[in-house]
């Protein structure tokens, strides 16, 4: 089965991200580069918005991810609370 | 059959066809498993260039960089054009050798495979 | 008491309010004439409405969040240039890897921009026209951040000014310039593949992530933040891409032979378009991240093989390139330094021989190829250059009438061997790099016997800069190729013992003593 991934520039933002998707992927892998992490997840990677408030401790809107996004593999699909990347086979 | 789709009709002449060269030919020179040259070069030459100043000079001038250069024995180099085979004659033009535009010349120099055997 | 606001509408439903609805079918003229060039590549399409949008993103969303992703951008590149960053990159060699960047890469962000802007009017549905007038504007920003970050290494370091009288001069420089027109001579269903999918979902991760994470790694954050700014773009531009793919298959069965031919073609252009990349990553990186060979593995074998795995439910198969370009994963960069290294008086920038650690790391990277087929001739040239005899090839090379590489490629299967492939086209004979370039040509010969090829320019007597008698008796085509390319003879040479090497270490000295 493909992974689904997602890359970020490292920042202060994108930590709470990245800790929602753990949260919310069992068996997502985290890959820390030079100022930039990636994370895969087989199959299919969700990041839901009210986990990533949680993490914040603010209101947030997924179309601000668009501000630290370097990559990502799969098919999006985006509604106003998930961002899901996943591939069908 | 081509497969080129366009809007209007499509009619555009070769970037480099022969007579873009005001009496020259283009020829190029690989020497095979002497890959620190990393590719072959190019010459546009007149047609009754002698086949020897290929190799007295622009062969030379450029190859003798390499340890190799020296150590040729001519009797046993081995010439393609293109992928055919093929025997110069040092002292015939290009045309008379059958050398024509765009040609491609390859010689292997047997028993010489580049710096420590790497085809380099 | 607080007001109750009426609830904010869904992003689905906002989307098509602001984008799908400001749209209309022309009726004073005819659809199909106001967009003819959705119809003559031969690819069908029913129902321009089935087009998905993933992204969902309005205009004025679009503007808030670029906006902010400037000013972030620029207040970096501010603090980084007023703190003289430039002195804190690993070593002077790194910015080498800048002006190759700067010749090869904001030339073609321009090119992208113009082409989107094409999309944008081409294309029949609200959907994707509002998306390539969004990329369009994307790539023109990169374009101008790529040369603003770059810009204050100008004030410092050799060969970086005369980047866009080069673009369509140089020789090394042909190839991607030849990748992007072909791209845009193309139909627009083409160009989607070619850019939106095949360049923006399965090759430019190779350029802009681990080049760049790698840039980071060696202290330059302003190649780091505009990298990055521009990547966060991607995400958009790779969806597109996909998305367009995905559409053509679903519209009708008869585009999908016509979209796997493009596939084919668009994924080994850019196969050949990232050679220099490698080079870059594996040679010109002074500490380096990942090599190149891996890169591939991460990005084009495991992603692209993940992406055409899942197009197989369409018909798709793995383009046909796919086995070479696994093979040539370890040769390729080290054929390209090759290549560069042998013509010190003819680049912009600088070569050298790397290090005795930096070839260890190259052999702990590339242990099927490295020390077999590589180090000997690096160390052999490294001894003569020590000798005072550094290699300097004053040929004018052989390139690819299709990718317009040099002819550096072995035959696969066969890495003692040239790889050399020939079509003969109304009399004339034409040569390519490999039997995808063949196959290219011979598809469509009538494109790519127009191909700019600079020796042969030369040597016919157009590449002379102002004032020469290309007519007169002692005319010697090309003998004054340096001015025609307006090289900065500074910038050309070995590294050692270049301005470059000696103004950082000054300067970099002045900067930690008093
Ligand atoms: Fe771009
Ligand atoms: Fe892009
Ligand atoms: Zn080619």
């Amino acid at each position: 089965m493909s992974n689904a991934f997602i890359a970020f520039q490292k920042n202060d933002e994108s930590r709470c991200i990245v800790e929602a998707i753990l949260d919310d992927n069992p068996g997502a892998m985290v890959d820390d580069q030079p100022s930039m992490v990636k994370i895969d997840v087989p199959h299919r990677l969700v990041i839901k918005r009210e986990t990533v408030e949680e993490k914040m401790g603010r209101s947030f809107d997924l179309q601000e991810l668009q501000l630290h996004l370097i990559t990502i593999s799969g098919h999006l699909d985006e509604t106003d609370d998930e961002f899901t990347l996943s591939w069908n086979a | 059959m081509t497969m080129l789709k366009t809007l209007a009709p499509y009619e555009f002449k070769s970037s480099d066809a022969v007579e873009n060269y005001k009496g020259r030919q283009l020829l190029y020179v690989n020497w095979e498993r002497h890959r620190m040259f990393s590719r072959p070069f190019v010459l546009a030459l007149p047609p009754e260039t002698p086949f020897s100043e290929i190799v007295d000079r622009h062969m030379s001038e450029c190859f003798s960089y390499h340890p190799d250069w020296q150590q040729i024995d001519w009797n046993t180099v081995i010439w393609q054009n293109g992928d055919q085979p093929f025997s110069p004659d040092r002292d015939k033009s290009l045309k008379d050798n059958g050398i024509g535009h765009k040609d491609l010349i390859r010689f292997r120099t047997p028993g010489l495979d580049g710096i420590a055997g790497t085809g380099y | 008491m607080d007001m109750k606001v009426a609830k904010k509408l869904g992003l689905k439903e906002r989307y098509s309010l602001m984008t799908r609805d400001l749209a209309w079918d022309t009726t004073f003229q005819k659809m199909a004439d106001v967009f003819p060039q959705t119809t003559y590549e031969g690819i069908k399409i029913h129902d321009w409405d089935k087009w998905e949008d993933p992204f969902r993103l309005t205009m004025d969303a679009y503007w808030k969040y670029q906006s902010e992703k400037e000013r972030k951008l620029y207040a970096i590149l501010d603090g980084f240039n007023q703190n003289n960053g430039h002195l804190s990159v690993t070593d002077a060699r790194y910015i080498n890897v800048l002006k190759l960047f700067l010749g090869s890469t904001p030339p073609l962000e321009l090119m992208a921009a113009r082409g989107f802007s094409m999309m944008g009017r081409q294309m029949n549905g609200a959907g994707p026209r509002v998306a390539c007038q969004m990329q369009a504007v994307d790539e023109y920003r990169h374009f101008q951040t790529q040369i603003h970050s770059i810009s204050n290494y100008n004030k410092y370091y050799n060969g970086m000014d005369e980047f866009a009288h080069q673009q369509s001069r140089m020789w090394y420089l042909s190839d991607g310039k030849s990748f992007f027109d072909d791209a845009i001579t193309a139909g627009p269903f083409e160009f989607m593949v070619a850019i939106g999918f095949a360049f923006e979902y399965v090759l430019t991760n190779i350029l802009f992530v681990p080049f760049i994470s790698g840039a980071a790694y060696n202290g330059d954050m302003a190649a780091m933040t505009v990298g990055f700014s521009a990547q966060s773009d991607e995400a958009r531009h790779m969806t597109l891409g996909l998305e367009c793919i995905k559409f053509m298959l679903e519209q009708d069965p008869d585009n999908l032979p016509i979209v796997q031919r493009w596939i084919d073609k668009w994924t080994w252009r850019g196969t050949r378009k990232l050679a220099s990349v490698g080079m870059m990553m594996d040679y010109m990186l002074p500490k380096r991240i990942m090599s190149f060979k891996e890169a591939w593995e991460m990005y084009v074998e495991d992603n692209g093989g993940a992406l055409f795995k899942d197009l197989a439910r369409y018909g798709i198969t793995i383009p046909k390139c796919f086995a070479q370009t696994v093979e040539e994963k370890e040769h390729v960069s080290h054929q390209s330094w090759i290549g560069f290294y042998m013509k010190p008086g003819a680049t912009p920038f600088h070569t050298w021989i790397p290090t005795p650690d930096e070839m260890d790391w190259l052999s702990e990277k590339y242990p099927n190829t490295f020390d077999r087929y590589y180090r000997p001739v690096l160390e052999y040239l490294d001894a003569q250059e020590k000798a005072g005899n550094r290699y300097n090839n004053k040929t004018q090379p052989m390139n690819c009438q299709v990718c317009v590489s040099t002819m550096k490629f072995n035959e696969p299967g066969d890495s003692m061997e040239m790889c050399f492939r020939e079509s003969v086209y109304r009399g004339e004979k034409f040569h390519t790099c490999s039997d995808h370039c063949k196959e290219i040509f011979d598809n469509e010969p009538e494109k790519y016997v127009q191909t700019f090829i600079s020796s042969h320019q030369a040597l016919q007597g157009n590449c002379e800069p102002d004032g020469v008698d290309v007519d007169a008796p002692d005319y010697r085509p090309g003998a004054r190729m340096l001015d025609y390319w307006r090289l900065d003879e500074r910038a050309t040479g070995d590294f050692n013992g270049s301005d470059d090497q000696k103004n950082f270490a000054v300067w970099r000295e002045q900067a930690t003593k008093n």
